[in-house]
C-alpha cells in the first residue's frame, strides 16, 4: 500500500512523516517519531490517555488519523516541559502528588492545559467535568483536582501580577 | 544534619518521568526487527475445536508464523498451575483442571486463546488473524454462578463444575447459636463481578538469543520473579537461569497483574520457538475479555444476637466464581481471604463459613484489589446494619457495642487469625467526628427542604495484609513462600541502591523505601535509588499484593540496613582505634561516645571500598548485605468509613456528598502517598457500589466489553475525600507497618450501601446502586406506601 507523506508541526518543530492511510496519529507518535510520552488506553476515545492537541484542540491522538494533520500544529506531553523546564501544571502535579502509576499522567496534564487556556479560572465542579474524559485508575482525581486548582490559582496570580 | 523524613509526605521520587512523558513501559520499548503477535480468540462461550485452518492466514504477505494451541501441546508445554491448593469438607483436593496456555481441544470462555499470528507490523497481524477459521462444535454454556451447579459441565475433572465445597469455623456451636438466638437478620446479597482495568492493558516483549539461549521477557507483571518461576519449573519454558523477566514502570495492577497468563507465556514461547524478538500489547477490549476478573458471588448470610444487641453467631454460605480455569492464586481468594475475615472488629463468638466455588464458562476470577477482603466486609458491614435497623438501634451503637477492644488483644477469632494489636473504636469515632456524623439530622433537613433525600451510612473494616507467615501459608495449600528479600547496596561515594524484591505499579515505592533507608542511614533521600522489577538484578522476590510491600519488603530493608549499620560500627571502631560497643551510630555518624572522634557514614563506605586501613583479618572488603524477612504473623489494618449521600428522587442519582475514612495502618513512611492509597482505594469501592458491573449473558458473551458498557468512576461521579488516621503500630514486624494499599476498596462499598438504603428507607439495593435501581426502589416504595 502506497504511504502518504505528511508535514506537520510537533511542539513547535516541524516534523514529516510517511504514513498508510489507516495509521492514527497516535500510531505514528509513538511508533514513528518515538514520542512514547502519549499513551494507549483503549485506542476508541473514552479514555484520554493519548490526549494531544490539533491546532490548540483537545483531541484523542487514537481517533485521529495521521494524514490529517497534515499543515496542522500537533502538541504533546513533550512539548509542555522537561524535567529541568517544567510547566506549572507539571509542578502542581508533582506537589500534590496526583499520579501514582502515572500512565494517564501525561494526557492529564495535556487536557489540564487545554482546560485551563480556556478556562484559566475554573470551579472545582467545572475541572471535574472538563477532565471527566480522562480515565484515571489510581487516585481517584482527589489530588488531580486539587493540583489542577493549584495551578489555575497559581496562573491566575501571575497573570495579575502582569 | 540531614534532615529525618520518617511520617513525612516526601515529594515520588518517580513521579519526575511520568509528568514529562518519559516514564518507560512495557509497550514502550521495541527491539530492532521484532515481529508482532495478535491473538486469535475464542467467540464462543463454550465448545469442542473441531478444526482450525490457519493456511490462508499463513500465506497473507507480512506473516512470519501462526502458532495454535495444538502446537503448544506437541511442544508438551505445562498447564497454567494454580499456586494454592485448597481441599473440600470431605478432605479431598479441589479440582484443578488443566489451564492450557493456548486451547487446543475445546475453548472455555469468550476471549479465550486459541492461536497466535505473528507477522512484520501489528496492522497485518490483526488483519491474518481474521482470516484464521476456527470450526466450532458449540455446546451449551454455563454462565451464571448461580447456576453454575445444574449447567452443561465444563471440565471432565469437575462434576456439577464444583472446584471444590470449603468449610471454616464451628458448625454446630454456630448452628446451635442461631436457633436460640434473641434476634436473627437473615441477608442474601450479590457481590458484583468487577473488571479490574488498570489503565496500561497488559503487554510483553520477548526476545531470543539462540547463541546464548537467553529468554528475555519484559512484562507488566506485579511479580516478575514468581512468574519466572512459574514458567520455569511449572510450564517448562525455560530454565530458570536462563529466563530473565523485567517489568518495567508498570501503568497499575490491581491485582491483575499478579497472575501468570496465556498471552505472555505464549508469547515467551514463540519467541524462543521461532528465535526472533516479539510483541504483544492488548487492546482494551482484550482487557475487558481475557484479564482476571474479580468478586463474583452468591452469598447468604444470618446473624444472630441476644437481646443486648450482642452478636453471638455468624453463618455465611457463598458460592464464589473461579471462572472457566483457576487463575495463579483464585482459588484462596474466596477462602483464606474471605472466610477467615468474617469477625471483622467484632465480638462474634460463633462463625461458620462454607463456600463453594464452581467453574463457569467466564473468564477467570482472581484478586482483585483488596481480594476477598471487601467480599467479607460486605457481608458483614450490611448484616450489621440490617440488624441495627431491625432492632431499631443506631448502626454506630450495635458496632459499638461489639467491637474488640484494645485490651483483648492479642485476639484471637473463631476464624483463624489472631489480631495483634489495634483500637478499632478510636478510628471509628475519629471518623465519626470528621464526618459530622452527630449533625447529620440537620443536613438531612436541609436536603429534605430541597426535596433531595439524604442518607449516611457506615463501616467497620478490618482486613489482613503483609502476606504472609511461609510456615502458615503453606500448611493452608500455598505452593510458594510468602518471605521478601532486600538489598541494601551502599556505593563507594556512600550513595545507596536498594533492591527490592516487592514492585512498585504506583505505589510510590521508589520513594517510601528511600525514606525508609536514608532514615536509617541518617542520608538524604536522594542519595538511595530503589530498584526492582528484573530478575537479573534481584536475587528472588515475591512481588506486591495484599498490600504487602512495606509491611513486608520494607522489613527485609530493614534488616539488610541494620547488617550494614553493624559492619559499619566494626569499620568505624578500627579507623576510630576504639571498641564496637563504644561508638554510636546516629545523624550519619558513628561517633566515639564522650569524645569528639567521628567518622561519617560516607568516610565508612569509602573505607570499605579502598581498604588500605582496614580490619581485613575480620572483616571482608564492601558494604552491601540482603536479607530475607518472613513475617510472624498477616498485619492487620481496620479503620472506619462513612458515606453521605444525596440523592435526587426525579433521577435516582446518587451523589457522594461526604465521604470520611479513618485508618490505623501502623507507622506510616509518607503521609501524602498513604493518602492516595485510601483514594484510589475509596475510587474503586465506590466504582463498585455505583457504576462498575460485569455482565455476561446466559451464553457466555461479555455484554460490558468496552468503557462504553463498563461504567468507570469519571472525575466528575466522585467527591473529595476526607481521610485521617490513628496509629496502632504492627507488634510484629520492624516497620511496625501494616498496609495501605487495599482498605479503601475494603471499606467503602458497605457505607455507600449503607447510606443508600438508609435515605432511601429501604432494606437492600444491589450493587451498583445505578440511578435506574435507585429510582425503580423509589417507585416501589411509593407503591408500597
Amino acid at each position: 500500500m502506497s504511504k502518504t507523506h505528511v508535514t506537520t508541526s510537533i511542539n513547535a518543530s516541524l516534523h514529516e512523516f510517511l504514513c498508510e492511510p489507516g495509521d492514527t496519529l497516535l500510531d505514528v507518535l509513538r511508533n514513528e517519531l518515538q514520542l512514547t510520552g502519549t499513551k494507549e488506553g483503549c485506542g476508541t476515545g473514552d479514555c484520554g490517555a493519548c490526549s494531544v492537541t490539533l491546532n490548540g484542540r483537545l483531541v484523542c491522538a487514537c481517533l485521529v488519523l495521521a494524514v490529517e494533520v497534515e499543515g496542522m500544529e500537533v502538541g504533546t506531553i513533550e512539548g509542555i516541559g522537561q524535567s529541568d523546564s517544567l510547566d506549572v501544571i507539571q509542578e502542581k502535579f508533582l506537589e500534590h502528588a496526583a499520579l501514582q502509576c502515572g500512565i494517564c499522567t501525561p494526557g492529564l496534564i495535556v487536557s489540564t492545559k487545554a482546560l485551563l487556556d480556556e478556562n484559566p479560572d475554573p470551579t472545582e465542579a467545572e475541572a471535574r467535568y472538563y477532565l471527566a474524559g480522562n480515565l484515571c485508575r489510581c487516585t481517584g482525581y482527589d489530588k488531580i483536582i486539587r493540583a489542577v486548582m493549584d495551578a489555575a490559582a497559581t496562573l491566575g496570580g501571575a497573570k495579575e501580577g502582569v | 544534619m540531614v534532615e529525618q523524613t520518617i511520617g513525612k509526605s516526601v515529594q515520588r521520587k518517580e513521579d519526575l518521568r511520568f509528568i514529562t512523558g518519559k516514564g518507560r513501559y512495557t509497550d514502550d520499548i521495541n527491539l530492532p526487527g521484532q515481529a508482532y503477535a495478535v491473538f486469535v480468540r475464542s467467540a464462543v462461550a463454550h465448545a469442542k475445536i473441531k478444526s482450525i485452518d490457519s493456511s490462508e492466514a499463513e500465506s497473507f504477505p507480512g506473516v512470519r508464523a501462526v502458532l495454535t494451541g495444538g502446537q503448544v501441546a506437541d511442544d508438551g508445554l505445562g498447564s497454567l498451575p494454580c499456586g494454592w491448593m485448597l481441599h473440600s469438607k470431605d478432605g479431598s483436593e479441589m479440582k484443578q483442571p488443566p489451564h492450557p496456555v493456548m486451547a487446543a481441544d475445546k475453548v472455555r470462555y469468550v476471549g479465550e486463546p486459541l492461536a497466535m499470528v505473528i507477522a512484520e507490523t501489528r496492522k497485518i497481524a490483526k488483519d491474518a488473524a481474521e482470516l484464521v477459521a476456527v470450526d466450532y462444535e458449540e455446546l451449551p454454556a454455563t454462565a451464571m454462578v448461580n447456576q453454575a451447579q445444574e449447567g452443561a459441565q465444563i471440565h471432565a475433572e469437575a462434576p456439577h463444575n464444583i472446584c471444590y465445597e470449603w468449610e471454616l469455623g464451628d458448625q454446630e456451636a454456630t448452628e446451635a447459636a442461631i436457633a436460640s438466638a434473641a434476634h436473627v437478620t437473615r441477608y442474601s446479597l450479590v457481590n458484583n463481578r468487577l473488571i479490574p482495568n488498570a489503565m496500561e492493558p497488559r503487554a510483553a516483549l520477548a526476545d531470543y538469543n539462540p547463541g546464548s539461549d537467553e529468554l528475555t521477557l519484559y512484562t507488566t507483571s506485579q511479580n516478575p520473579h514468581l512468574a519466572r518461576l512459574i514458567l520455569t519449573a511449572f510450564v517448562q519454558l525455560a530454565p530458570e537461569h536462563k529466563l530473565r523477566i523485567i517489568a518495567p514502570d508498570v501503568g497499575g495492577g490491581f491485582g491483575s497483574k499478579i497472575f501468570v497468563y496465556s498471552e505472555e507465556t505464549a508469547l515467551a514461547w514463540a519467541a524462543k520457538k521461532l528465535g526472533m524478538a516479539i510483541k504483544w500489547t492488548a487492546e482494551r477490549s482484550e482487557s475487558f475479555l481475557a484479564d482476571a476478573h474479580g468478586r463474583d458471588h452468591v452469598t447468604e448470610a444470618e446473624l444472630a444476637l441476644d437481646g443486648t444487641g450482642h452478636f453471638l453467631a455468624l453463618r455465611v454460605k457463598t458460592t464464589a466464581n473461579m471462572g472457566a480455569y483457576l487463575s495463579t492464586f483464585a482459588s484462596a481468594v474466596p477462602t483464606y481471604l474471605y472466610g477467615t475475615l468474617l469477625a471483622g472488629q467484632y465480638k462474634t463468638p460463633n462463625i461458620y463459613v462454607e463456600v463453594d466455588a464452581v467453574f463457569t464458562n467466564t473468564a477467570p476470577v482472581d484478586a482483585y484489589r483488596g481480594a476477598g477482603r471487601p467480599e467479607a466486609t460486605y457481608v458483614l458491614e450490611r448484616i450489621v446494619n440490617l440488624a441495627a435497623v431491625e432492632l431499631n438501634i443506631d448502626p454506630v451503637e450495635l458496632r459499638r457495642r461489639n467491637l474488640i477492644q484494645p485490651g483483648d488483644f492479642p485476639y484471637q477469632t473463631p476464624v483463624a487469625l489472631e489480631y495483634d494489636t489495634g483500637d478499632y473504636e478510636a478510628s471509628l469515632n475519629k471518623a465519626l467526628e470528621r464526618a459530622g456524623y452527630a449533625d447529620f439530622s440537620s443536613r438531612q433537613e436541609e436536603a429534605r427542604s430541597r426535596g433531595k433525600l439524604r442518607g449516611i451510612g457506615v463501616s467497620c473494616y478490618i482486613e489482613a495484609c503483609g502476606l504472609a507467615p511461609s510456615r502458615m501459608a503453606g500448611s493452608l495449600g500455598a505452593g510458594v513462600g510468602l518471605w521478601e528479600s532486600g538489598e541494601v547496596r551502599v556505593n563507594p561515594t556512600g550513595s545507596v541502591t536498594v533492591l527490592t524484591g516487592t514492585h512498585s505499579h504506583g505505589q510510590g515505592h521508589e520513594t517510601t523505601f528511600a525514606q525508609l533507608v536514608a532514615s536509617k542511614f541518617g542520608i538524604s533521600v536522594d542519595d538511595v535509588e530503589v530498584v526492582h522489577g528484573d530478575t537479573g538484578k534481584l536475587d528472588f522476590g515475591l512481588g506486591t499484593y495484599g498490600s504487602r510491600s512495606l509491611a513486608v519488603g520494607g522489613s527485609a530493608l530493614s534488616k539488610a540496613a541494620d547488617k550494614v549499620i553493624e559492619k559499619g560500627y566494626k569499620i568505624a571502631a578500627h579507623l576510630l582505634e576504639t571498641e564496637r560497643d563504644k561508638i554510636d551510630f546516629d545523624d550519619g555518624e558513628f561517633r566515639v561516645r564522650d569524645s569528639n572522634q567521628s567518622k561519617t557514614f560516607q568516610e565508612i563506605a569509602f573505607a570499605a571500598y579502598v581498604p588500605h586501613d582496614y580490619p581485613s583479618e575480620e572483616l571482608e572488603p564492601g558494604l552491601s548485605e540482603k536479607a530475607f524477612y518472613d513475617p510472624v504473623n498477616f498485619t492487620y489494618p481496620a479503620g472506619t468509613h462513612i458515606c453521605e449521600v444525596e440523592i435526587d428522587p426525579e433521577t435516582g442519582k446518587v451523589e457522594v456528598v461526604r465521604f470520611t475514612v479513618v485508618d490505623d495502618f501502623g507507622t506510616i513512611i509518607n503521609p501524602m502517598i498513604v493518602e492516595g492509597q485510601v483514594h484510589g482505594g475509596v475510587a474503586q469501592g465506590l466504582g463498585q457500589a455505583l457504576l462498575e458491573n460485569c455482565v455476561y449473558d446466559e451464553a457466555g458473551q461479555l455484554q460490558t466489553g468496552s468503557y462504553m458498557d463498563y461504567a468507570m468512576p469519571r472525575a466528575d461521579d466522585l467527591p473529595a475525600f476526607s481521610v485521617d488516621t490513628t496509629v496502632t503500630p504492627c507488634t510484629h514486624n520492624p516497620v511496625g507497618a501494616k498496609g495501605c494499599g487495599e482498605a479503601g476498596t475494603i471499606g467503602s462499598p458497605p457505607a455507600v450501601i449503607n447510606a443508600i438504603t438508609q435515605a432511601l428507607g429501604i432494606r437492600d439495593i444491589s450493587m451498583p446502586a445505578t440511578p435506574e435501581k435507585v429510582w425503580r426502589a423509589l417507585g416501589a416504595g411509593r407503591a408500597h406506601v
